[in-house]
């Protein structure tokens, strides 16, 4: 253990003649090594999941790994309620996605480009649905249309997922927008563009990015919603609450097989994106450089 | 006459300017009031109805309501507060080195480790949890082999135990700690160690002095985000837990959508999101941080 002198003597420590010398970063191999563990235990699920999609059961239970087949990829069709499940889930995320992309890019424009008057309570309204346990918003929500005596089904799953999604979307958009220049559009103005010319030209193609994730977001986040859409369902079956009733007993190969297939078209998407977004940059700094 | 018409201008220049932000606001701050605030009251009020599914309730004002449900549900009230502590502490140490690591040596590997972070998330939440129920399994393919060898006592069981239900919880909500904790390292400004460094500090100290007061936002971020989801949680509780793990989600899920007692529902409800928002607000007050908006 070094000795550290008291950092009262601002100019010189006893005994230094020189600055003090940078000690070099410490390479140790621990930190490394538990990030990877951290990693394995992170990926372990996903790779029973793949790998019991592929696997022949013989009895009830999809316990133990018999033999390779592709069995359940072939007669995922058979299931209709299945079907049933993931067209409802399609159809609930991409109304959910368009309405609540629209109206929280508006709250998000209105929060980052002016100042006004309840701005503070804006922002904090817009963040109390985040900090609502999701069972508690879903149990408040089947309390409304229980008072109104309206019939759950896929409409009130709609309107719940639009309802949750507003808050991440206006979070998403305003972390994208911040530092974002009034002064633009103000100047396409100047030069005589209608505000709708200056929001199409300008705005838009500045906060697009911020927008395409904010809706991918809330893609995925109504696709996955359990909790919300369990007490608002009614009768009708999402692609999680079919999950979650065929697993009772044991997990059918049909749940590993479809979150496989999820999965994949997933990552396959996010790393599409990630490739695409490079390669533009690439090409706009070649532009410059020619 | 001329500070009227000197008044006059800029008033309605700022009307102007002030007219377009709550023309953008009114369509979504609609939708979240009728489909937030709203159902809060309406739920207030199912908490203080009496009555039955069969004949109706009507609004008696009944306060007693929430002493009885504290009284009737008291250990999961506390088990559920018990599980998220534990999940928040757990995620703190587990994650804190994790971000420091990605954060200050990530190096090129940084967006490749950040994207096995959030890998889970391509998994549907229920598919992830079920899964673990798989891996744990009293029989699965871990214990099974483990138990055939005599290693493990045959009664030997993880599932139904809160160890199972506290591991569920920490593995879906791993992400939510780590990446505030990531962001807050990250942005954090290095020269600020080498000036530790040149002032003749040692590691421990630098770390103690700079990094870690540094990052309290991450870790304030964190703990809420972690929090608050853990504790109202009952799908961890429900495929990975037992009959000794019941968390104050699963009574609200049960009393609404098999008991339909709605009055007490709802009166759950309402002492969890009042509990929650005391413990934030207390919390806030203790780290001192007024980041809550973002």
């Amino acid at each position: 253990m070094s000795v550290r002198p008291p950092l009262r003597d601002v100019v010189a420590p006893p005994g230094a003649t020189e600055t003090p010398v940078r000690r070099p970063e410490r390479r140790g191999w621990i930190l490394p090594a538990y990030t990877g563990l951290v990693i394995v235990y992170l990926v372990l699920p996903i790779l029973v999941m793949i790998v019991f999609g592929f696997n022949d059961i013989t009895g009830r239970f999809n316990f133990t790994w018999q033999v390779f087949t592709l069995e359940h990829y072939r007669t995922l069709g058979d299931f209709p309620d299945l079907i049933e499940a993931i067209k409802n889930s399609l159809l609930i995320a991409a109304g959910a996605t368009i309405v609540s992309t629209v109206l929280g890019t508006m709250m998000a424009l209105a929060l980052t480009r002016y100042r006004f008057r309840g701005r503070a309570g804006a922002n904090l309204f817009i963040f109390l649905p985040l900090g609502t346990p999701e069972v508690v918003l879903g149990a408040s929500l089947l309390s409304l249309f229980i008072t109104l005596g309206m019939d759950r089904g896929l409409l009130t799953i709609l309107i719940a997922h639009i309802m949750f999604n507003i808050s991440f979307v206006v979070v998403t958009v305003k972390a994208r927008t911040q530092g974002f220049n009034r002064e633009w559009e103000e100047a396409a103005k100047d030069l005589g563009a209608s505000p709708w010319t200056a929001f199409r030209t300008v705005t838009l193609p500045l906060i697009f990015p911020g927008v395409l994730a904010a809706a991918v977001l809330a893609f995925a986040l109504s696709v996955d919603d359990f909790v919300i859409t369990l007490f608002n369902a009614g009768g009708e079956l999402t692609f999680p609450l079919w999950v979650y009733g065929a697993s009772r007993f044991g997990v059918p190969p049909q749940v590993n097989v479809m979150g496989t297939l999820i999965f994949v078209i997933g990552v396959a998407l996010a790393l599409g994106s990630v490739w695409l977004q490079r390669r533009r940059g690439e090409e706009i700094v070649a532009g410059y450089l020619r | 006459m001329t500070t009227t018409v000197e008044t006059a201008a800029p008033r309605s220049a700022r009307w102007r300017r002030a007219g377009p932000p709550y023309s953008l606001l009114l369509p979504g701050g609609l939708w979240l009031l009728v489909f937030f605030v709203v159902p809060m009251v309406s739920m207030l009020s199912v908490s203080l109805q009496e009555g039955s599914l069969e004949q109706g309730y009507e609004l008696t004002w009944r306060f007693q309501t929430y002493l009885d449900v504290l009284g009737k549900f008291d250990r999961q009230f506390i088990r559920s507060i018990f599980y998220g502590l534990m999940v928040t502490g757990a995620l703190l140490l587990i994650c804190y080195p994790l971000a420091y690591t990605i954060a200050f040596r990530g190096g090129r590997w940084k967006n490749a480790l950040l994207f096995l972070l959030i890998m889970p998330f391509f998994v549907s939440f229920i598919i992830r949890t079920l899964e673990w129920k798989f891996i744990l399994a009293d029989d699965g393919f871990i214990f099974g082999p483990l138990k055939n060898l005599g290693w493990l006592g045959q009664d030997f069981r993880v599932l139904a135990t809160p160890f199972a239900v506290i591991g569920g919880l920490v593995y879906n909500f791993l992400p939510f700690m780590a990446l505030p904790l990531y962001v807050a390292l990250e942005r954090m400004d290095r020269s600020l160690l080498d000036a530790a460094g040149d002032l003749y500090s040692s590691r421990t100290s630098a770390f103690l002095r700079v990094t870690l007061p540094l990052s309290l936002p991450g870790v304030f971020a964190g703990s809420l985000l972690t929090f608050i989801p853990a504790v109202g949680d009952f799908i961890n509780a429900e495929v990975l837990g037992g009959i000794n793990t019941t968390m104050i989600g699963n009574v609200i899920q049960n009393e609404f959508l098999v008991n339909n007692d709605y009055p007490e529902a709802a009166a759950i409800s309402f002492l969890l999101l009042a509990g929650i928002l005391i413990g934030v607000a207390v919390y806030a007050k203790l780290l001192g941080t007024e980041e809550l908006t973002g």
